[in-house]
């Protein structure tokens, strides 16, 4: 399959890039790890007709916490979040996600912002960016802005990255305290888009009650989903198995996914219920473990 | 618009004109005439076109050509050397580790990454490590046991039975 016509650049600054998206209009398109973008092409979904390849860019890629914040730069590629030390040590959960994510060559060249900016409700980080509390450092002919989580997702393959722009890095709250993480998804088999996915994270103070939570639902909703009634009944609770059967019972009720060849909607929502409280006991325990 | 792109494949440099749709599988096929690199699903599901990217394993189907300029490729045919095959290509020979070939060329090429990354997989990491390799023939035992044997020898360790199992 050849995908359309296109013109191509690899500009070397983020100025550049930023100036010939301006120059072409909306027909641009970012590539960044190119592995959505390029078999959308190729089935000819999508025909963009200039290509700006940012991987030429420098400063894109990296891991780092500073000023209370995790910071991933958008180039940061699956590979080198599964591999980074700081994320393995405190932030489990991207290890459970990038596991899942299609596969080893795939994660060699899938980026973080691609994966978000893409603006598939289908992708894994969306929720775990929601269960996480993530901002969206946007960049512009104007700047940087920052966008939270809950107001980047606008619709089917739509974000909050306007025409001009380039999503530049991901903003992640500091783990702090009893602070544990998790997320899964039932897939068909290894490598597949979630039949249905469960981000979570907790913080739980002295008293044992959750002074923190975040839970986001990958692929049961037209767009990536945070699971606010759940939020709600865990935040300031004992995190009891009564409060936790109560907000899976929610996210379940709560999503809206619709029956395709992964499953009817009775069953994708029963996944949810399922995977939330496994996700939430499994952060729960990571929690008590770390300290 | 075409562009002009050079790239290595396999130690030699090759400048070749391509439109930047041309997948990266199609050059080095047809442009660079080494067909080692197979196109099975065309879709990044199979990896069969599994290629060395900078010594980063590679769907070559979901890589324009035009993204390989100024990179290093490896393809199945820079394994063997003048002394011999390569311990991974040794590995699948003395293991039966295929039946049709059609996906080895991708299993040894993403299997010599990862053990560059991780000289001792357990099976189960190996298991992980080829996810992304479809193989309908041989049921994969095989080609686990074809990537343990090359890991021992790749560190000069005594090398486990090359003998088939009957169940």
């Amino acid at each position: 399959m050849i995908a359309e016509n296109f013109n191509y650049d690899a500009p070397s600054t983020l100025e550049e890039a930023i100036a010939l998206l301006h120059q072409y209009g909306d027909d641009a398109k970012i590539l960044a790890g190119g592995h959505s973008l390029v078999p959308m092409m190729k089935l000819r979904f999508a025909s963009p007709t200039h290509l700006i390849d940012i991987n030429n860019i420098p400063g894109l890629s990296y891991i780092k916490e500073e000023d209370g914040l995790l910071k991933i730069g958008a180039m940061t590629k699956e590979v080198e979040v599964e591999e980074s030390e700081i994320i393995k040590n405190k932030y489990h959960i991207f290890g459970d996600a990038t596991k899942l994510i299609a596969d080893p060559q795939v994660r060699n060249f899938g980026t973080l912002g691609g994966n978000l900016a893409h603006g598939d409700a289908a992708n894994d980080h969306p929720a775990v960016m929601f269960a996480l509390g993530a901002s969206v450092e946007i960049t512009g002919n104007q700047g940087k802005r920052t966008v939270p989580i809950d107001e980047f997702f606008h619709g089917f393959y739509m974000t909050a990255v306007q025409h001009g722009e380039v999503l530049t890095e991901i903003q992640i709250p500091a783990a702090s305290g009893n602070y544990g993480s998790a997320y899964h998804k039932a897939e068909r088999k290894v490598g597949d888009y979630a039949t249905a996915g469960v981000a979570a994270m907790v913080q739980i103070g002295a008293d044992g009650r959750c002074t923190k939570v975040g839970i986001g639902l990958t692929n049961v909703n037209s767009v990536p989903m945070r699971a606010s009634r759940s939020e709600e009944a865990l935040l300031g609770s004992d995190l009891s198995e009564a409060v936790i059967n109560q907000a899976a019972q929610y996210a379940s009720e709560d999503c809206n996914p619709s029956a395709d060849l992964r499953g009817d909607e009775d069953y994708k929502r029963h996944l949810v219920k399922v995977i939330t409280k496994r996700m939430l006991n499994l952060a729960i325990s990571r929690a008590k473990n770390q300290g | 618009m075409k562009k002009n792109i050079t790239f290595k494949v396999n130690g030699t440099e090759h400048s070749v004109e391509v439109e930047p749709r041309e997948l990266l599988i199609h050059v080095i096929r047809e442009k660079i005439s080494m067909t080692g690199s197979h196109i099975g699903c065309d879709t990044s599901s199979c990896g069969a076109c599994t290629i060395l990217v900078d010594g980063k394993s590679a769907k070559s189907c979901t890589l324009l050509a035009v993204q390989a300029n100024g990179k290093e490729i490896t393809t199945v045919e820079g394994l063997a050397t003048a002394e011999g095959l390569h311990p991974i290509q040794e590995g699948f020979h003395l293991n039966h580790a295929l039946h049709c070939g059609f996906c080895t060329p991708g299993m040894m090429m993403r299997a010599i990454e990862m053990l560059e990354k991780n000289p001792n997989p357990t099976e189960e990491e190996i298991r992980w490590g080829i996810a992304g390799n479809l193989c309908r023939c041989t049921g994969y035992n095989n080609i686990v046991k074809a990537i343990q044997w090359a890991s021992a020898k790749m560190q000069d360790k005594e090398l486990p039975s090359t003998e088939p199992e009957f169940v």
